[in-house]
């Protein structure tokens, strides 16, 4: 889990300065996502970590925090190997 | 010691299965299409046998994953290539068409693949984007478009402008208010509640049957809502115009072409001041900027489509570059190519004049000039 926020997190540094980014931190609230941030990060997320982000995981929650994105990134990655 | 490189060579090059694929789409472009383009523009409509001929060679919807497999995204940039160096109204087609497509195959929930996706995916149902509004154009999080959930359903309310194929569009893909947010809709054309008007007089792409399309308390099942309520901007619209961008990019690379081609011949044959316009150096200097900058922007389209290829989430940041380049070269060599014709550049019996007008559309589509500037003075920096 730590290794995939320390990814997001360089993944987000190459949009703004994230160094200092907390866990927890909603990067909405930032005022750095516009839509062409909002594709890129669902492309990255699904190459980085091999998961396909579909419909129902469209929740702004799911992408607000470092925390929700890795969560989310646990949860797609548990339910393909079940379903493996 | 420095450490060996294993493959030190950048790979350039289309493979032999792309080589093979362009020559087949040029011949097919100059047997169905070239020879017909003036006279579609001057009837402002593509002729159906056309639309015919793309469905059955697969050509709509090649880039979803359908059954038989995906065109890959450097064949898809040669088809769109060769088809707008033929005709830019069929290239806008495939442009809508596959926008609309991929967004469907994307953000679409199960029931809503299982009742359009194939359908989509080969053309059997021609799409459209229904996204400009009177009053909202480049600013398309300002639409007026509405939609209300009623007794299950959603019912849609508005007007939208502009759209291309509006006029035979078999799906709409709609942008609309829903709880005030932004949100994304399939509209099949025949609901309840739908009309639509031609627009006439459009002076460039002007056989892309564009037309008004009025939302009247239009009711549509509420698994028509493409992606969740607030996300049909930033995630389903936006999947649509980057596929948008990238199909214009390519498609402004063959209008570049085209020109080139068409100057290339003219000043061959054209002769002034006892001599091929060719050989007067103040033509080179056109011919070299026009050969350059083409190729400039195709390698641009190479590189996006390398990223699309692999997936890269630089893939969206690169493609705002190649529309944003080869639009303006698009425009800039017609400019040149009319100007290199004289006034033979200015009567319909040469093709360029077409290229122009047509050129000139896609400064305007898929995000303008302007706003392309805009978004990438704002991309991170981490390429350069």
């Amino acid at each position: 889990m730590e290794d995939r926020k320390i990814r997001i997190k360089a993944f987000l540094g190459g949009f703004f300065n994230s160094q200092n980014l907390g866990d927890d931190q909603d990067i909405f609230a930032l005022g750095f996502v516009n839509s062409l941030l909002a594709m890129q990060l669902v492309s990255f997320l699904e190459k980085e970590f091999e998961i396909a982000i579909e419909d129902q995981d469209l929740d702004f929650e799911n992408f607000k925090t470092v925390n929700n994105m890795a969560v989310l990134v646990e949860r797609k990655r548990s339910a393909m190997l079940a379903s493996a | 010691m420095a450490q060996a490189i294993e493959n030190p060579i950048m790979q350039m090059e289309l493979s032999p299965a792309q080589k093979e694929a362009r020559l087949r789409f040029r011949g097919f472009v100059q047997e169905h299409i070239r020879p017909y383009a003036a006279q579609w523009d001057r009837d402002e409509a593509v002729s159906p046998k056309v639309i015919d001929h793309l469905r059955s060679l697969g050509y709509l919807g090649s880039p979803v994953r359908r059954s038989e497999g995906s065109m890959d995204p450097i064949t898809y940039g040669l088809l769109t290539e060769e088809i707008a160096r033929g005709c830019s109204s069929v290239r806008s087609l495939l442009t809508v068409h596959d926008m609309v497509s991929i967004g469907i195959w994307r953000w679409g929930c199960t029931e809503l693949k299982a009742e359009f996706a194939e359908a989509v995916a080969h053309g059997d149902l021609l799409c459209a984007l229904a996204l400009s509004e009177p009053e909202a154009g480049s600013d398309a999080a300002n639409v007026a478009t509405e939609a209300v959930l009623e007794d299950g359903e959603y019912v849609l309310s508005g007007t939208k402008r502009w759209t291309t194929f509006g006029q035979i569009a078999d799906l709409f893909l709609v942008l609309a208010r829903c709880e005030e947010k932004l949100t994304a809709f399939l509209v099949p054309a025949n609901s309840p509640g739908v009309s639509r008007k031609p627009m006439s007089g459009i002076i460039g792409t002007r056989a892309s049957l564009l037309a008004e399309i009025v939302f009247d308390d239009c009711r549509v099942p509420k698994h028509y809502m493409l992606g969740k309520v607030g996300f049909g901007l930033s995630h389903v619209i936006s999947t649509a115009l980057d596929h948008g961008r990238y199909s214009v990019a390519w498609g402004s690379v063959g209008i570049a072409q085209a020109c080139l081609d068409a100057c290339l011949h003219y000043t061959s044959s054209r002769r002034q001041f006892g001599c091929a316009l060719r050989d007067h150096q103040l033509v080179q200097r056109m011919l070299t900027e026009m050969i350059v900058h083409t190729r400039a922007a195709r390698l641009l389209c190479y590189r996006a489509g390398y990223l699309r290829s692999t997936g890269d989430p630089g893939a969206y940041a690169e493609t705002l570059v190649a529309k944003y380049f080869a639009s303006r070269t698009a425009v800039r060599s017609a400019n040149d190519a009319v100007q290199l014709h004289g006034a033979n550049g200015m009567s319909d019996e040469y093709p360029v004049g077409r290229y122009l007008r047509d050129a000139k559309v896609m400064e305007i589509i898929e995000g303008s000039t302007q706003i392309q500037q805009v978004a990438i003075a704002k991309s991170p920096l981490a390429e350069i």
